[in-house]
């Protein structure tokens, strides 16, 4: 029928030359005013760029734990041993040159026989030392382990193989270095089947391990070898051997000795379920093993726990400030748009007269409501996937634009426009013909 | 006046309008019957207040009188809703102004095409009926330019295009020549006789002696009411002012 092929929006969807020509008369009238317009749209920009912002940082913590866990093991448990901050003071009670702390074999022992549901507990002991390739050096670690850690930490080999079980067992003086370690000391060739030193002791390189990735390891992109720690790895034999219980450093004022049963230790989960139950056992038999705080216990699961919750709280910040600029910014939309009706009341009282329905009226301001909002929201999204990239750059924080986040905020600056355009549109179509012509 | 054999275009049937203002109940139009024919030169004519524009209005389709009934060509559209009377103003009507009221965005084509864009033409019959009456109203050189670019007499010629462009049943004006110089008004004048030879409907609400010489018919208003209806001519300033 005649009716319905004249009804605005009908003609709209059939046809995409009126659509273009409705759309580009818009514009025109946009463009007419670029200050106005820019101003106006420019709440909708900050609203749709802090969406946009949102999504990538929030996404970014979320990867970034993930990324976290997958390093470290969902299923695993770390123990670490820390100095208590008291023996730093110089232990005045004990009057010990010697200070003792951290993780004990009683300690790993307790935790093997009576925490059920783990499987295995990978203790480690880690020096700080200087590792020498014949006139090369540089500080490092090294680390007494057992052959299963690679596959508890989750780090690849990229060269050779980890230490033996046989190794292991005869005690014998090889190591594997990490990345960083192995680009120190052997910047130009191949350091498998060579040898390091630390102190007097030689190890022969097997391999060459991945280094360990630190949170917020330089966001995306390949982390740079100069920030991670060298670190070399010999069995827990061979450390124990030749390094024995306690370990001397030198220290500003002379010397310092500390001894150490295990730095590290890591206990693997069988259930991912259990893992905070089991990590309360262990917390248990720790806290009552030590009088001291100098043992310290990370839970990859709650990490990840911590990160979605760090997420939840960028998103209700952020999300409230775009939610309130983009409502700032519907309101100075809508605002223009009144002014703009009552400015133009005289076209609309023109198109009127010459056989504009209500629908056409309403469709010709919300239209440009829209387009005005569209065009914030471009900009918009520009501004706000630039803000993820400065974010990375300057503070270092992963963050990561999932291609749905600025489809989803520009839809939303859209759907502003529309909103509120209704009010100003349905005004301009609902003003009588006859007082608008006489409008001056 | 004798009736033509075929049905006028337009019948009214006392019609009255009314506005209410507050408590008070203006009565501007107080029962008007009036048939206008096809291919009649009408002017309405009196004093400020009599009712004219309100009457121009009606006849227009821009306002609904309060009572009576409004035949156009034949249809009933005293009482029809508003989406029904904006179809009838963009096919049967066609509107010139005082003050030319043309769209200042659009350039000349685009102003002349406004009344087809509403009637959902395609691109191409608006380009190509706009082209057509721009040039029947000498305006083919100035097709893309914008109105502030145009003098009054283009700008109205500009307007009475597109007041063709639909090929309306009657032409409607409200001192088509209010606001020109004489010699464009002579043109304009000039345009309109030529579309009543070529059988155009034409209701002209004017002072201007020069339209009032020219027209077929003379209609007078007074307080709401037509107080004379009588042949236009030569002497008819004259005569429409001694009533």
């Amino acid at each position: 029928m005649s009716f319905l092929a004249r009804h605005p929006v009908l003609r709209l969807i059939a046809s995409p030359q009126h659509l273009w020509r409705t759309v580009s008369l818009g514009l025109k009238t946009i463009w007419l005013h670029k200050l106005r317009s820019f101003l106006t749209a420019l709440g909708v920009v900050f609203g749709v760029a802090s969406v946009v912002a949102m999504l990538a940082i929030g996404e970014g913590a979320s990867h970034e734990a993930q990324e976290q866990i997958k390093k470290l093991g969902s299923q695993n448990i770390i123990l670490e041993s820390v100095k208590p901050p008291d023996s730093q003071g110089g232990a005045a009670e004990t009057r010990s040159m010697v200070i003792e702390y951290g993780l004990t074999a009683r300690d790993i022992e307790q935790i093997r026989r009576t925490v059920p549901g783990i499987s295995i507990v990978v203790p480690s002991r880690i020096l700080t030392e200087i590792i020498w390739n014949l006139d090369r050096k540089v500080d490092g670690q090294i680390g007494g382990v057992l052959p299963i850690y690679p596959q508890m930490r989750n780090r690849r080999m990229l060269l050779g193989r980890f230490i033996s079980d046989l190794e292991q067992q005869e005690r014998l003086p090889v190591c594997v270095l990490n990345q960083s370690a192995a680009a120190k000391l052997f910047p130009l060739d191949t350091p498998t089947g060579k040898s390091v030193r630390v102190r007097g002791y030689y190890y022969k390189i097997t391999g060459v391990i991945e280094d360990e990735t630190k949170q917020g390891g330089g966001g995306g992109g390949g982390s740079s070898s100069s920030n991670s720690t060298a670190q070399i790895f010999i069995p827990d034999t061979t450390l124990n051997d030749q390094f024995g219980e306690t370990f001397f450093r030198y220290k500003t004022g002379g010397f310092e000795a500390e001894k150490v049963a295990f730095h590290e230790a890591v206990v693997r989960v069988n259930d991912t379920a259990q893992v905070m139950s089991r990590a309360e056992a262990i917390k248990q038999i720790l806290t009552t093993n030590h009088k001291k705080e100098d043992w310290r216990m990370i839970v990859p699961i709650e990490l990840l726990r911590q990160a979605e919750r760090t997420k939840q709280i960028f998103s209700i910040v952020l999300g409230s400030i775009a939610a309130i600029s983009l409502l700032v910014g519907g309101i100075g939309i809508m605002n223009i748009m009144l002014a703009s009706v009552t400015e133009r009341t005289r076209e609309i009282g023109i198109r009127r007269a010459l056989g504009a329905r209500q629908a056409d009226i309403v469709l010709q301001f919300l239209i440009e409501t829209t387009l005005l909002a569209g065009v914030g929201g471009v900009i918009g999204v520009v501004v706000g996937l630039a803000i993820p990239i400065a974010v990375s750059h300057f503070a270092g924080v992963t963050t990561v634009v999932k291609a749905w986040a600025p489809a989803l905020a520009f839809s939303i600056s859209v759907l502003t426009g529309i909103a509120f355009g209704i009010y100003p549109a349905r005004r301009a179509a609902r003003m009588n013909p006859v007082e608008a012509l006489r409008h001056e | 006046m004798t009736e033509s054999q075929s049905s006028p275009i337009i019948k009214l049937v006392d019609v009255r309008k009314s506005y209410q203002m507050g408590a008070l109940t203006t009565q501007v139009v107080q029962g008007i019957s009036l048939d206008i024919h096809a291919g009649e030169y009408v002017c309405i004519m009196g004093p400020s207040g009599c009712g004219k524009s309100t009457l121009l209005n009606l006849l227009g389709c821009l306002d609904q009188p309060t009572s009576g009934d409004y035949f156009l060509g034949g249809k009933n559209v005293a009482h029809l809703d508003d989406d029904a009377l904006s179809e009838v103003r963009c096919r049967n009507l066609g509107f010139i102004f005082q003050s030319y009221n043309l769209i200042q965005q659009l350039t000349v084509i685009e102003n002349i095409a406004v009344p087809l864009y509403y009637r959902g033409a395609s691109d191409k019959e608006m380009r190509e009926k706009a082209e057509r009456l721009a040039a029947q109203v000498g305006l083919s050189h100035r097709l893309h330019h914008k109105p502030n670019e145009l003098s009054g007499g283009q700008q109205q010629r500009v307007a009475i295009a597109r007041a063709l462009v639909n090929d309306p049943l009657v032409i409607l004006a409200d001192e088509a020549t209010g606001n020109l110089d004489s010699k464009s008004g002579q043109e304009i004048l000039g345009i309109f006789d030529e579309l009543n030879a070529q059988g155009k409907t034409l209701v002209f609400v004017t002072h201007d002696e020069r339209m009032v010489r020219r027209c077929k018919r003379i209609v007078r208003l007074e307080d709401g009411v037509i107080a004379h209806d009588i042949p236009g001519g030569p002497a008819a300033p004259a005569l429409a002012a001694a009533a």
